[in-house]
């Protein structure tokens, strides 16, 4: 799967599960992309949140990922 | 007399103790931070807090600086109108230097700085070991983190699901018991591991933390999930004469720190002989004997006499695993797994320990799962064998009536044959 393929099963996963949950643990990312290595799909994780497709929210002792923009707590810290 | 009115708050000004009130207070009054009301409204936020007894703070937040997932902490308050000084009021953790060395020029430009952008109000310093900046905005934080980094060479610390920021007692610096540099080993891994200080990597937080000797003044066997602590090989140095002089009252015992009261004179067999956990000394009325074979470092008999007493000089030290406070599981201490590794730059042998470990624990560590969580799901066993390690009695707390390792058939010399049937018939389930 080449990082191109990766980003797109990420973001379709993402944006197609409905529901109220809009954060992720890192973890949940591995199911998705299972034949990348833990490193590479951390590293990935990170290159789309600088790009602005993914965003990471941290209660300070633990950090969740989602699509920007998703949820409401992005509405309120707006 | 402040914005709002907090009797409660104001109880904890009184007695001899310093105050983080009359602080808050204090930084109210200066007035010189960005966020006015800050200091004012989290009195006021605080003071409703007790009122209410249930917290006015949200839980976290999605607010960060470029490129990196980690050192900003998003804090709002769920009563904005109220406390409009404190409706954002962000956490930036700022890496502590090694051993929290600074000149009294780098302290007043971090508080500056604060000032410039933030409510001025700190924690110095948070339990891992940053500097905290307590409360700004979030068009703030690019700011603080452009001019800290660019003017005061000053990088932001771990939170979240990142390495957090590894810390170090003073070692070397200023202790004659550091039995490595720990400044030294803590700098090298903190620009080693950069990565992981500042993007979430793994399931949970995970902590290094570099005591130079067992008295452990980082506390590094309670609080990290790597605790490197420093140790010694050979045999405790002692001098025969200061021992003397120790008992004859010419030297104060504990560097003089019990001399203000009279505590009567000085006894070495109560005070040190028989207070060695292993009885491992024998005082025969004109010289100290030591087994060190049975001593287990714990720096009592060192504490008591220095200038008699001296760690040996072949020094390294003991690598633990997976200390923690309670989350999935209660608190634990970290668990002996290296009795000795040499400590030299660049610390080729520790790093590698540290990538077999973050490779089992982020492909198999559940969310919210620290290692010492892991360790204690798996077993000891997997894990010795993730790190390729064999068993080994120092190990395990009580050897003798607790063997604790289970042995595989095909480790044991000869195996092994054992009838399922034939057991069972002798043992139900
Ligand atoms: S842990 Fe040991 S070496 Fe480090 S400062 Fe404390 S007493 Fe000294
Ligand atoms: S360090 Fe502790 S165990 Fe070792 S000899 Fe001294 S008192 Fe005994």
């Amino acid at each position: 799967m080449t990082d191109e393929e990766a980003k797109k099963a990420i973001l379709d996963t993402l944006g197609g599960k409905s529901g109220a949950k809009t954060k992720f643990y890192l973890k949940d990312f591995y199911k998705i992309v299972p034949d990348m290595k833990p490193r590479d799909v951390k590293n990935l994780v990170n290159k789309m949140v600088g790009e602005g497709l993914l965003e990471y929210w941290s209660s300070g002792s633990t950090t969740l990922i989602g699509l920007k923009g998703a949820g409401k707590q992005h509405r309120e810290e707006d | 007399m402040g914005k709002h009115k907090t009797p409660m708050l104001d109880e904890l000004e009184k007695g001899p103790w310093p105050s983080f009130v009359s602080d808050i207070k204090q930084q109210a009054e200066k007035g010189k931070q960005a966020l006015k009301d800050a200091p004012d409204d989290l009195l006021g936020v605080m003071e409703l807090s007790y009122k209410d007894k249930v917290t006015h703070w949200k839980h976290g937040g999605i607010v960060g600086v470029f490129g990196y997932g980690g050192g900003v902490i998003g804090r709002y308050c769920d009563q904005p109108e109220k406390f409009p000084g404190v409706a954002h009021f962000h956490t930036m953790r700022v890496n502590q230097p090694a051993s929290k060395f600074y000149s009294t020029k780098f302290l007043r430009d971090l508080c500056n700085l604060w000032e410039r952008y933030g409510s001025g109000l700190t924690n110095m310093h948070g339990s891992t070991g940053d500097i905290i900046f307590l409360g700004t905005t979030t068009d703030n934080l690019e700011r603080v983190f452009y001019d800290m980094t660019h003017e005061l060479n000053q990088d932001l610390g771990g939170s979240g699901s990142n390495l957090r920021t590894p810390s170090c007692c003073v070692g070397l610096a200023r202790c004659e018991w550091a039995c490595y540099d720990t400044e030294e080993a803590c700098h090298e891994l903190t620009m080693e591991y950069q990565d992981e200080l500042h993007r979430p990597a793994f399931p949970y937080k995970f902590k290094f933390k570099f005591d130079g000797c067992p008295n452990g003044c980082v506390a590094a066997i309670a609080r990290a999930d790597m605790s490197v602590i420093g140790t010694w090989k050979d045999d405790i140095r002692i001098d025969q004469a200061a021992v003397k002089a120790y008992v004859g009252g010419e030297i104060k015992p504990n560097g003089g720190a019990h001399a203000g009261k009279d505590w009567g004179k000085f006894d070495i067999v109560e005070e040190v002989v028989r207070l060695c956990p292993t009885g491992c000394m024998s005082w025969d009325g004109s010289t100290l004997k030591i087994n060190n074979r049975e001593c287990t470092r714990c720096m009592h008999c060192l504490n008591v006499m220095p200038r008699a007493l001296r760690p040996g000089t072949e020094t390294g030290a003991s690598i633990l695993f997976g200390a923690k406070a309670p989350i999935l599981e209660g608190a634990q201490l970290s668990t002996l797994t290296i009795p000795f590794i040499r400590m030299e730059p660049p610390f080729e042998e520790l790093k590698e320990l540290v990538n077999k470990v973050w490779d089992w624990w982020m492909e198999e560590g559940k969310n919210r799962e620290r290692l010492g969580e892991l360790i204690q799901r798996e077993s000891f066993q997997k894990f010795l064998e993730i790190m390729e390690l064999s068993p080994d009695p120092r190990m395990v707390s009580e050897p003798r009536s607790n063997p604790y390792i289970f042995w595989k058939e095909e480790e044991v010399e000869g195996g092994w044959t054992r009838d399922i049937k034939d057991f069972r018939a002798k043992h139900q389930r």
